[in-house]
């Protein structure tokens, strides 16, 4: 997986615009997320995609194209810190609880919400460590699952802005 | 001044000399000022008639073609010439109404999306609601419009900011940077490669097409003593009549022009984006091939082709650095074998055809001898398009007019009154078949009103010719649903619009008969009756490569 990092104006149809884009180009998409930037007109939107260097070049290239696009990079994983929020809902019956507060210690996620048959609980990480924290509570039964999409910045001085 | 005055005023002070549309419900405003302000416009009879005229108008004027239409179904009739022009890098600007700012999203009367619909095949879209953002959006779209590659930009303005008032505008104009590549580094290395190749062989398209480019291309192809063929969108860009202009290249290219990209080791393309309808499989030919490509999209650089050196760059720009270059190098015999050879191809491509008929070729062939050198040659899509591009011999840029990225049924005959529109000193003759006639056919009445005086070619076959010949070749001769056995007379209908018809076949004085129909100063319907099932050849295979070509009785060239 790869980091793609944009800034794109923000105002309403951006978002339509840039999915569209890649329904008509046939791009694979894992996750994007977006959110304004310290420039209230301006938000950064982030995609993984799968690393494949035809397909990053032609995306990179026709994000580029739109009106609405700032700014294109993609990010290294060596060069850059990933981190994905994600709420995970699992059933917690009194005599399970203490294991998956157990399991929750190791990985440092946070219970946010506990009722009779559930708890509800929070973790933020790269997908990987996420990925593993989910297969690790599988086995009490998971009832939901909400994630974010992963967010990256890059390391050092380096960062994203309008050329 | 209100919404629509100001878009109006805007459009004369780019110098818009001609809009085309259809008024409604949401564009009432806008066009009770056109006719206070007695704004140019012409009134076609179907929104998707103005847009292909407006496309038409486009290429023969290298200006931007403006159109209008009203919300909901007037818009939606614009869907296919923005996709048409989407492709074919065609600048428009495309203004609808929209309805009320403060009843969108309520599925109002003659409501629609517009801004959604027409996303993905406009260069970019602005929806209007607040008469503050109309002049940004305006300047904006225009910048767009017509900077780097050029592509339909579409305004969907609401029917209160085009009656609102404003008193002072305030425009922010967005900057797109474009990053070309730095022809001093990138052309003498290509000029390297050039000299190293013993088979090099160009390809231009449509990003040529322009006068500028055309003399600058006439210089390098003298100091290079090399053959040239083109993409269709480029057909004209070099004299047809010259002995090195091998026409057109792809499914059903010059023979001569195809075996040139079979054989060639280096192909330098300029101004193309290497449709599959050029090359079929872009990745088997650059394993064979060292591809050089210029263009002005970087996006198109490796899209369909990989290049083994890829330039990003403005087709003029290019050729300019690289005439500078070649300019100090004496190069013009490298390669004379290998010229007399593609010479040597054009032989191959008699025909010899054994049919009784009226062939749509004899018809080119004739317009082609007395329409004049400047005339304006409009095709739709099909057979009709596909015996043009071969057998008409353009000598200017710009005055070939057809629908190539999309293939649109139904673009010639309001492309042909747009491109009549901007050529009014010369013939301008359309060629289209009996099916895609019919899909505009209401544009008559417009070819009258206007009095342009088009010449309307019908290469009645009495079928879907293009997709006929695949179902002979393709799909075991199962002619389905492809048959026009119950077409209209169409000397009546030329009778009902109050326009002038002739009649071509196998009987007719061909060349008397068409030299007297280019004479004419008013539009004239030709009704020309062909023999049905003759076939365009040669044919690339659909998905395969040059060297899959073949002719008529599946002859083989080599």
């Amino acid at each position: 997986m790869k980091c793609v990092s944009t800034l794109v104006r923000n105002h309403s149809g951006v978002l339509l615009k840039v999915t569209s884009l890649f329904g008509r180009r046939g791009f694979n998409i894992q996750s994007v997320t977006v959110g304004v930037t310290e420039d209230p007109e301006i938000s950064r939107m982030t995609f993984t995609v799968a690393d494949d260097e035809k397909t990053i070049s032609q995306l990179v290239k026709q994000l580029s194209k739109l009106e609405d696009v700032l700014s294109v990079k993609v990010l290294n994983d060596s060069d850059c810190i990933k981190r994905e929020l994600c709420f995970i809902k699992v059933k917690a019956q009194s005599d399970k609880r203490s294991k998956i507060i157990e399991i929750a210690d190791i990985f440092r996620a946070r219970i946010i919400d506990v009722s009779k048959n559930t708890i509800t609980l929070e973790i933020t990480g790269d997908g990987d460590k996420t990925e593993a924290f989910i297969e690790m509570l599988s086995d009490f039964g998971i009832c939901e699952v909400v994630r974010t999409g992963i967010l990256a910045i890059e390391r050092g001085e380096e960062m994203l802005s309008i050329k | 001044m209100n919404g629509a005055q100001y878009i109006l005023n805007f459009l004369k002070e780019k110098g818009v000399k001609i809009s085309f549309g259809y008024p409604g419900g949401a564009v009432l405003t806008l066009y009770d000022e056109m006719a206070k302000m007695n704004f140019p416009h012409i009134l076609t009879r179907h929104e998707q008639g103005a847009i292909h005229a407006a496309e038409g108008y486009a290429k023969v004027s290298g200006e931007v073609g403006v159109v209008f239409a009203t919300s909901g179904p007037g818009a939606t009739n614009l869907v296919t010439g923005l996709a048409n022009a989407y492709l074919d890098s065609t600048p428009i600007i495309a203004i609808t109404g929209q309805v009320n700012s403060t009843t969108i999203g309520r599925d109002s009367f003659q409501e629609a999306d517009v801004t959604g619909i027409t996303t993905p095949i406009t260069k970019h879209n602005f929806l209007v609601k607040d008469i503050n953002f109309l002049p940004s959006a305006l300047h904006n779209a225009w910048r767009i419009a017509t900077e780097g590659r050029k592509g339909p930009v579409l305004l969907d303005v609401t029917k209160d900011v085009f009656a609102a008032e404003i008193s002072s505008p305030v425009v922010k104009m967005d900057e797109k940077a474009k990053r070309y590549d730095d022809l001093h580094k990138i052309v003498p290395q290509i000029v390297k490669e050039l000299k190293k190749a013993k088979r090099p062989h160009i390809l231009v398209g449509g990003g040529v097409n322009s006068n500028e480019c055309r003399e600058l291309l006439e210089k390098i192809l003298k100091r290079l003593n090399l053959c040239v063929s083109t993409t269709m969108m480029a057909k004209g860009v070099i004299d047809e009549n010259e002995e090195y202009a091998l026409g057109i290249t792809g499914m059903h290219g010059k023979v001569a022009a195809n075996l040139s990209m079979v054989h060639c080791d280096l192909l330098l393309a300029i101004g193309t984006r290497f449709s599959d309808r050029v090359v079929g499989n872009g990745d088997l030919y650059s394993e064979k091939h060292k591809v050089i490509h210029v263009d002005i999209d970087a996006a198109e650089i490796n899209k369909n082709v990989p290049a083994y050196i890829g330039v990003c760059a403005r087709a003029e720009e290019f050729l300019k650095a690289l005439l500078i270059v070649l300019e100090k190098e004496d190069v013009k015999n490298l390669w004379d074998d290998w010229k007399s050879k593609v010479l040597s191809w054009k032989e191959l491509e008699k025909d010899d055809v054994k049919i009784s008929g009226l062939l749509p070729q004899d018809v080119i062939k004739a317009v082609n001898k007395y329409a004049g050198d400047r005339a304006v040659v409009v095709t739709d899509v099909g057979q009709n398009q596909m015996f043009c591009a071969q057998h008409y011999k353009m000598r200017y840029p710009n005055r070939f007019v057809t629908s190539g990225g999309l293939g649109t049924m139904g673009f010639g005959l309001p492309a042909a009154v747009g491109s009549a529109v901007s050529n009014p000193d010369n013939n301008t003759v359309l060629f289209v078949g009996d099916g895609g006639v019919q899909m505009t056919i209401q544009e008559l009445a417009t070819v009258k009103k206007v009095n342009l005086p088009i010449k309307i070619f019908i290469l009645d076959n009495r079928c879907l010719g293009m997709v006929r010949q695949w179902q002979e070749l393709f799909y075991n001769k199962n002619y389905s649903h492809t048959i026009l056995d119950d077409n209209p007379d169409f000397i009546k209908i030329a009778e009902a619009y109050g326009i002038k018809s002739a009649v071509l076949d196998e009987k007719s004085d061909l060349e008397q008969e068409v030299k007297r129909i280019c004479e004419e100063k008013e539009p004239v319907l030709v009704h020309c009756r062909l023999y049905r099932e003759e076939n365009v050849y040669p044919m690339i295979p659909p998905g395969k490569n040059p060297e899959d070509m073949f002719g008529r009785n599946n002859r083989k060239f080599e």
